[in-house]
């Protein structure tokens, strides 16, 4: 047997290839290194007392801030929190503790479905059933419309998490003489809560940057709002009109507001992580 | 209804091992739970998380329920030539979806054109190449891409993107490449090569996580065997890896042609918005995510509405069709990935 050694030409299309993917790897982490560092760039200089704490100015006064569009998007997002969990973990339970069955399985479908589902349509859908019904632009609108993007997710990642739960653990405590739905609420969902909260998190972080949903339902607005039935600013609306506008005031305020809506995103995902890993501790 | 046919479902699930009867039967001294309100209060638990898993399905219904209502004004107005016509003039009530659906489409086509090879890269780069301290930080980076949310997206092409199109990329692409007739005309920056980048930045973290997730579900005896028989390591990929990942990669890539069917915000904000076909690149465009979030809240009359809600109807059939066909895809590969063993 002789053996022969790789043909160069081999050699260099395996090294060339190395290259080519390495090349990519930079491609793809340059755009998210500039958008970083823009953010923080432009973002930084614009952020101060005022920006937190006022309205809007009118073109061409300097100053304002999007205090009403960072209340508004908070009060849009617990409205949408409000809705949305419950029924999300509720279809989870249901899918993991009952629904191993032909029923269940077309639940399983259509919740992939509306995961997919184009986050304009459902804002069209929100907007013909709670908007039309009002017959105005409202933060419950807008809440509705986040919720129902919230509902997929949190339903297939309870799933999920509740599947991981040994059935010993719910037999240790059927044999203890506990109703089923008992053990379901405080035996198998609280040994899954770290993976249930990761899962809810997920879709608030989706939502919380959403802006399409609510072009047609929150509407946005120059002013404080905090009643549930009324138009209603928020962040990410506030970006989209300013980055369109003509004025460079506002384009500042954008980048502001923008580095503002990534750290809350971040400090609210963060502080329900920190909050619940010390309860699990303790359960645990 | 469906629901009391079914009755309780007797599959895997949890099985209750206490049987009422023993319970009941416990003499003396008092049960601790009883038998019958237990069961009384079981019922009512199933049936409220019943209720939960059918709000799901009802929602659904009722996306589609509205479009179909809802658009069947514009519907009965021009039935199929609504799709084929590309007058898109409100104030005379002609409406004509070709515009729209042409910017989606190749939009949405320019971004895996771009998104794909670059996807693949990272995926291969982090499952085959990387030192294993690199993997995890660089997959949590890539992911890290699709958490921004859309508008920041396009805040950021629409300062910093668009400029450096104008002023360098697109003048370039002019003069080397302008006789192929995709590139030629005015660089204004924004326009359809804009959307087209934009949304491959978008789209990328989708791709890239599912064939590394595919990728990962080859079984390592089988790069083993490819490596003894002399490959390469490249041709082991090739060989090895991709050729036994492809439907799983294709199913990865329809996800986001799905992704970027949908996508509204940062396309809306670069593409410029003008109802036009145009053979060029550089030329400003429109798509159907964008033409609603523009003109659905200014809508007036029922026609203009209705004509919109039809195109969010096209939308989202169009959508759903894409991502079942992916999801399955997907499926036919990974399904079965650990009983197969990972050495």
């Amino acid at each position: 047997m002789q053996t022969t050694p790789v043909s160069l030409y081999r050699r260099a299309v395996n090294h060339l290839v190395t290259g080519l993917s390495v090349l990519a790897v930079f491609l793809v982490l340059l755009p998210l290194g500039a958008i970083f560092a823009y953010l923080v760039y432009k973002g930084i200089g614009s952020i101060n007392w005022a920006f937190l704490t006022q309205t809007p100015k009118p073109v061409g006064e300097p100053g304002g801030g999007m205090a009403n569009a960072i209340a508004g998007s908070c009060l849009i997002l617990a409205i949408a929190s409000t809705i949305g969990v419950p029924i999300g973990i509720g279809a989870g339970i249901y899918l993991s503790e009952y629904g191993r069955n032909r029923f269940g399985d077309l639940i399983r479908f259509t919740a992939d479905v509306l995961n997919g589902v184009p986050s304009i349509v459902i804002g069209i859908v929100a907007y013909s059933l709670v908007v039309l019904s009002q017959g105005h632009f409202s933060a419950l609108a807008g809440g509705a419309a986040l919720a129902i993007m919230m509902i997929p997710t949190i339903t297939r990642a309870t799933e999920e998490m509740l599947l991981l739960v040994p059935n010993m653990v719910r037999e240790a405590a059927y044999g203890l003489g506990v109703a089923r739905w008992r053990t379901t609420l405080s035996i198998t969902l609280r040994t899954a809560t770290s993976g249930v909260i990761t899962g809810v998190m997920l879709a608030f972080a989706r939502v919380a940057g959403e802006t399409a949903p609510l072009l047609f339902t929150a509407f946005g607005n120059q002013y404080w709002n905090w009643k549930v039935s009324e138009p209603t600013a928020a962040l990410s609306l506030q970006i989209f009109t300013y980055a369109i506008s003509p004025f460079d005031e506002w384009h500042r305020q954008a980048w502001a507001g923008a580095l503002i809506l990534i750290i809350l995103i971040v400090l609210a995902v963060t502080a329900v992580r920190v909050a619940t890993s010390r309860g699990m501790l303790k359960g645990a | 209804m469906a629901n009391r046919a079914l009755g309780a479902p007797q599959l895997p699930g949890p099985q209750p091992v206490a049987n009422k009867d023993v319970v009941a039967e416990r003499a003396g001294s008092r049960p601790l739970l009883s038998a019958s309100s237990s069961r009384v209060a079981d019922e009512i638990f199933r049936y409220a998380m019943l209720a939960c898993g059918v709000c799901v399905l009802a929602l659904v219904g009722l996306i589609i329920y509205e479009l179909i209502t809802k658009s069947s004004l514009s519907w009965h107005a021009s039935g199929w030539r609504f799709f084929f016509r590309s007058e898109w003039d409100p104030v005379n009530d002609e409406f004509g979806a070709l515009p729209f659906v042409y910017g989606t489409i190749v939009s949405s086509i320019l971004s895996l054109v771009i998104a794909v090879p670059l996807a693949i890269g990272v995926a291969v780069f982090i499952t085959e190449m990387s030192p294993p301290w690199l993997r995890g930080p660089l997959a949590f980076t890539t992911e890290l891409l699709a958490a921004i949310p859309s508008v920041i997206y396009g805040l950021w092409a629409i300062f910093v993107l668009v400029p450096l199109l104008r002023l360098y990329v697109e003048p370039f692409l002019g003069r080397y490449l302008g006789w192929t007739g995709l590139f030629e005309g005015q660089p204004f920056g924004i326009g359809m090569l804009a959307a087209g980048i934009i949304l491959a930045i978008m789209v990328v973290p989708i791709i890239s996580s599912i064939t590394r997730e595919v990728m990962t579900a080859v079984p390592q005896p089988q790069r083993e065997a490819v490596l003894a028989l002399g490959a390469t390591r490249w041709e082991m990929i090739r060989t090895g890896v991709l050729r036994n990942a492809r439907a799983g990669i294709l199913g990865g890539v329809i996800l986001g042609l799905g992704r970027a069917l949908g996508e509204t915000m940062a396309v809306t904000m670069v593409i410029g918005n003008r109802p036009e076909i145009a053979k060029s690149l550089f030329a400003p465009g429109y798509t159907m995510a964008s033409v609603i979030a523009n003109e659905f809240s200014e809508a007036t009359g029922n026609v203009y509405l209705s004509a919109l809600v039809e195109v969010g109807l096209a939308l989202f059939l169009v959508t759903i069709i894409v991502n079942i066909f992916a999801q399955l895809l997907v499926w036919s590969v990974t399904r079965g990935a650990p009983a197969r063993g990972n050495a």
